[in-house]
């Protein structure tokens, strides 16, 4: 059962990279290029000093690179997105597993659906709002490596508060009842996380005359392509689920009146 | 017709064994971070593979949409 599941977790996440690279390449793209564009220009008063070691063979430029534009926007863009969607799909297979039948009673396709939802919230949206996806020319190179640790910090306070509010809105949910036990569980994530995000430091380093439209638009493409990946990913294991747990189910109606004018 | 009422049964949902779980879980949970790790972070923050940025290089424009800090 599990290794059903596990493999209909992947297959999901390939269709959910799928689109959500399709999403990136047709709304992002343009202000990645932008964001390039700003930078080889050097118009910002922000110095892109390339301090680091691991930064020595990055350029965005057509001279000396090592990965051309082209590839990184088509073939690099799928792989990126695809192996992440992929991955959060392996995952979301074993959370949905261990979700299924002992928090809620709901059908597999609501499960997965609330799964996905809350994923998004927990794993993109509650860290985006603290640190704010950047493009390239926003982000002085020899802060990478706080910026990585306080971005990964905050994902993983996240994930374990939400785990923390599910057991505990799970058992509050025996005594007042699914709606008032989910909400206060809720609330309980809401307010630790809010907490959490005002005392951890800031980050902004977006660099004086960067133009506040290609930043917006990043970002808004940024959140919509993990949107879009979640999305997909809920609403197709959902279904793929449905056809593993529920076999003998009533059919849909459709399918219940071609049996019918089959037979 | 008193038996009537007694016959809609809270719907319970089949739960799968957590002992079944657990071997898949951690079999797909290292494949799964080290997928992540080379998606998110190899060669920005830390390097651990001996990529020489190629990886960084290639999947630049996948990390800095999917919002992981980049560079």
């Amino acid at each position: 059962m599990m290794r059903t599941l596990l493999v209909r977790g992947l297959l999901a996440g390939l269709v959910a990279g799928v689109l959500a690279t399709g999403f990136a390449y047709f709304f992002g793209e343009p202000s990645v290029d932008a964001a390039i564009a700003i930078e080889e220009a050097g118009t910002s008063a922000h110095s892109h000093e390339h301090s680091e070691p691991a930064d020595a063979g990055h350029s965005h430029g057509d001279e000396e690179a090592v990965v051309s534009r082209g590839t990184q926007s088509t073939i690099g863009l799928l792989t990126g997105v695809g192996a992440y969607a992929l991955a959060v799909g392996g995952l979301f297979a074993i959370a949905f597993a261990v979700l299924h039948g002992r928090v809620g009673a709901l059908r597999p396709r609501l499960t997965s659906a609330l799964l996905a939802a809350s994923g998004f919230v927990v794993v993109v949206l509650v860290p985006f709002l603290k640190y704010p996806a950047n493009p390239p020319a926003v982000g002085q190179s020899g802060t990478i490596g706080d910026r990585t640790n306080l971005y990964f910090a905050f994902v993983a306070l996240s994930l374990a508060v939400a785990l923390i509010s599910v057991g505990v809105g799970n058992a509050l949910a025996g005594r007042l009842g699914a709606w008032r036990g989910g909400l206060l569980a809720m609330g309980g994530y809401v307010v630790v996380m809010a907490v959490a995000a005002g005392l951890m430091p800031v980050i902004d380093e977006v660099p004086d005359g960067f133009p506040g439209s290609t930043l917006w638009t990043f970002r808004t493409a940024s959140l919509a392509t993990q949107l879009v990946l979640w999305t997909a990913l809920g609403l197709t294991f959902g279904a793929l689920a449905e056809r593993v747990l529920r076999p003998g189910a009533a059919p849909a109606p459709a399918e219940a009146a071609a049996a019918r004018a089959g037979q | 017709m008193s038996q009537a009422s007694v016959a809609t049964p809270r719907p319970v949902q089949p739960r799968i064994p957590l002992r079944e779980i657990a071997p898949w879980a951690i079999f797909a949970g290292v494949l799964a971070l080290l997928v992540l790790f080379f998606v998110s972070t190899e060669a920005g923050a830390v390097e651990l593979f001996g990529t020489n940025g190629l990886i960084h290089e290639f999947v630049h424009d996948g990390r800095h949409l999917l919002a992981f800090p980049c560079h």
